[in-house]
């Protein structure tokens, strides 16, 4: 072949179509403030309720949670995301998605070794590392900050 | 006022992520995981208490705020209980999101196959 | 020595048959399927039980349409996606006749032809039944992320098509009839992004047909269709951008991944792809025609991406596989 890796690299790279950026945008900003906007009205009707301010907080993200995970099951969640992109994969509920499908997926191999060992496989990163750098924040508040004293 | 706020926060914070995905070859769980990191960093840095303050669900709601509680939670256990804090804090904080996933996708695992998709 | 195997005696594809699911059902080639099933499950409760359930179907069709029972089969030749080539062994599991598990990825009907071609030609069996399928759960599933993780797929990604096909190649028969194949060799310009098989695979396919032409001096127009697996929109234009740089010039260019679907109203993005793509249309679309006489020289060729999931995690880039297959209505 006539065609190196760098040249055919250029050719992909010019045959691929490229992203609709502005749409894929605007989905994004609707779903995703539209999910922030029901978390802020789920947490002052928890508030309402009597629940202090971090419970209220709380219930609010279980909730959305909850939602999220019957949208899932109910094979919502995916019709939604083909078109909000990350609208609905960076809230919470898409954490929750992100639970709940290989839950479900992975449930014909078995309660311990499908739905068991494979729930995290997609979130488990995030939680991975979401820790490890509070593990770190820990450290330097311990340390290095007078503050943490 | 509130929501509006939420609104925009929240929906801007979602197209910063899908700007990753279009325009960076960053798959979905790589964004995911440096917002969380990110937001880690930025709550400790003192930076993200007043977005939250702005904008309350819209700055809680993406998984930077999953970070920012997981900050917020590590400070008030290294607080409390010192060096222990470092081992036994942050995760506490936002257990109920994570718990609350488990449970309900355990439950979507028992009641329901996957869907088929067109 | 030449690559390119002219076979003897040339071998009739005496039945075909082919079994998609609902979105399949719904595509331009939703009529002529043999059976469509809009239950993606099959009746099944396992996605791969499904694809295994499908296959059959398609089996006992083919089986149907030519008259004859298992028994008559001397050998079967397929592959399909699944980890170990378990949708296929699984169906022949419990049909127990003769049978050469293969796998080239999205390759299998073409690669099951050549080789099941060469095996009849040579005189070595009476006949061979050749199948290729694809599901698009499973094949998301294993290669992809759960059917309910909401996911936006990129411009360039294709639609793995659900789709089961067989054909019997016989020594007599009215045709159409193969009459030279040609194993690919593999090929790998670098490609790394899993989300765009078509680029990865268009140099396997450039690289056949280009060593094809160079061998038996045939032409692209010496043919009414040449015809590739799933290529999608992406992988076509750099087919044709690569032999074109080699000074071939690809007219009657149509790809199987273009035609199952429609692709803006089904909203497949590049097209389609899956082993059941090629191995459909072919069933559904190009044998027929070759039987009304409607086209008579074809080339068809699939594609391959043989990656898994590890190797991509493993940042490698995907190797590509190509396999033709010259069809004609005349023995000549």
């Amino acid at each position: 072949m006539k065609t190196s890796k760098k040249e055919y690299s250029r050719m992909v790279e010019k045959a691929s179509p490229p992203s609709r950026l502005v749409k894929n945008c605007t989905w994004a900003f609707m779903t995703g403030g539209s999910i922030c906007a029901l978390g802020e009205w789920l947490y002052r009707f928890y508030m309402n309720m009597g629940f202090i301010i971090s419970d209220a907080r709380l219930m609010s993200s279980i909730t959305l949670v909850g939602l999220s995970a019957l949208f899932t099951g109910l094979g919502w969640y995916s019709r939604l995301a083909k078109r909000a992109g990350a609208g609905t994969l960076v809230p919470i509920t898409g954490f929750a998605n992100a639970v709940v499908s290989p839950a479900m997926e992975f449930r014909s191999e078995g309660l311990i070794t499908g739905v068991g060992a494979k729930m995290f496989v997609i979130a488990g990163p995030v939680i991975v590392y979401g820790v490890l750098a509070s593990v770190v924040y820990g450290l330097i508040l311990f340390f290095v900050s007078p503050m943490g004293r | 006022m509130d929501y509006i706020a939420a609104f925009i926060t929240g929906g801007l914070i979602c197209v910063l992520g899908q700007i990753l995905i279009d325009l960076t070859k960053m798959t979905p769980a790589r964004i995911l995981t440096a917002f969380v990191v990110s937001g880690v960093a930025l709550s400790a840095l003192g930076l993200w208490e007043p977005v939250v303050d702005f904008a309350g669900a819209g700055a809680l709601v993406p998984i930077v705020g999953f970070g920012h509680t997981l900050a917020q939670g590590m400070k008030e256990s290294v607080a409390k209980e010192g060096f222990i804090g470092i081992f036994t804090g942050g995760f506490t904080a936002c257990a109920g999101g994570v718990r609350a996933s488990l449970v309900f996708a355990f439950i979507a695992a028992l009641l329901k196959k996957p869907n088929s998709r067109e | 020595m030449s690559r390119v195997i002219t076979l003897k005696k040339p071998v009739a594809i005496t039945t075909h048959s082919c079994v998609g699911g609902k979105k399949e059902g719904k595509g331009p080639l939703g009529d002529y399927f043999d059976m469509i099933s809009d239950d993606d499950y099959f009746g099944q409760d396992t996605w791969e039980k499904a694809e295994t359930e499908m296959l059959k179907r398609s089996f006992y069709t083919i089986l149907k349409k030519r008259d004859i029972k298992p028994q008559a089969i001397q050998v079967a030749l397929g592959g399909d996606l699944c980890d170990q080539i378990t949708s296929t062994a699984f169906c022949y599991r419990d049909i127990t006749i003769p049978f050469l598990g293969l796998y080239g990825a999205c390759s299998a009907m073409a690669e099951s032809m050549a080789i099941g071609a060469c095996l009849v030609s040579g005189g070595i069996v009476d006949n061979a039944l050749c199948s290729a399928s694809s599901h698009f759960a499973t094949a998301e599933r294993q290669f992809r992320t759960p059917l309910d993780y909401g996911g936006k797929r990129t411009p360039t990604a294709q639609w793995t098509v659900t789709g089961a096909a067989h054909s019997l190649l016989e020594r007599e028969g009215k045709g159409p009839f193969i009459t030279r194949v040609m194993f690919g060799r593999i090929a790998d310009l670098g490609v790394k992004d899993a989300n765009n098989m078509g680029a990865a695979m268009a140099p396997a396919a450039a690289l056949t047909l280009k060593e094809f032409f160079r061998e038996t001096g045939e032409k692209p127009e010496n043919y009414d269709a040449i015809y590739t697996g799933d290529l999608g929109m992406v992988g076509s234009v750099l087919l044709k951008e690569l032999l074109q740089k080699e000074d071939i010039e690809l007219t009657n260019h149509q790809d199987c991944g273009l035609i199952i679907f429609d692709r803006e109203s089904q909203q497949v993005q590049a097209g389609a792809s899956g082993c059941g793509c090629s191995g459909c249309v072919l069933s559904a679309h190009i044998l027929p025609q070759m039987e009304q006489k409607k086209i008579n020289r074809i080339l068809f060729m699939a594609t391959g991406a043989l990656l898994s999931p590890t190797t991509t995690m493993q940042q490698e880039s995907i190797p590509g596989i190509a396999h033709l297959v010259e069809i004609q209505t005349e023995r000549n």
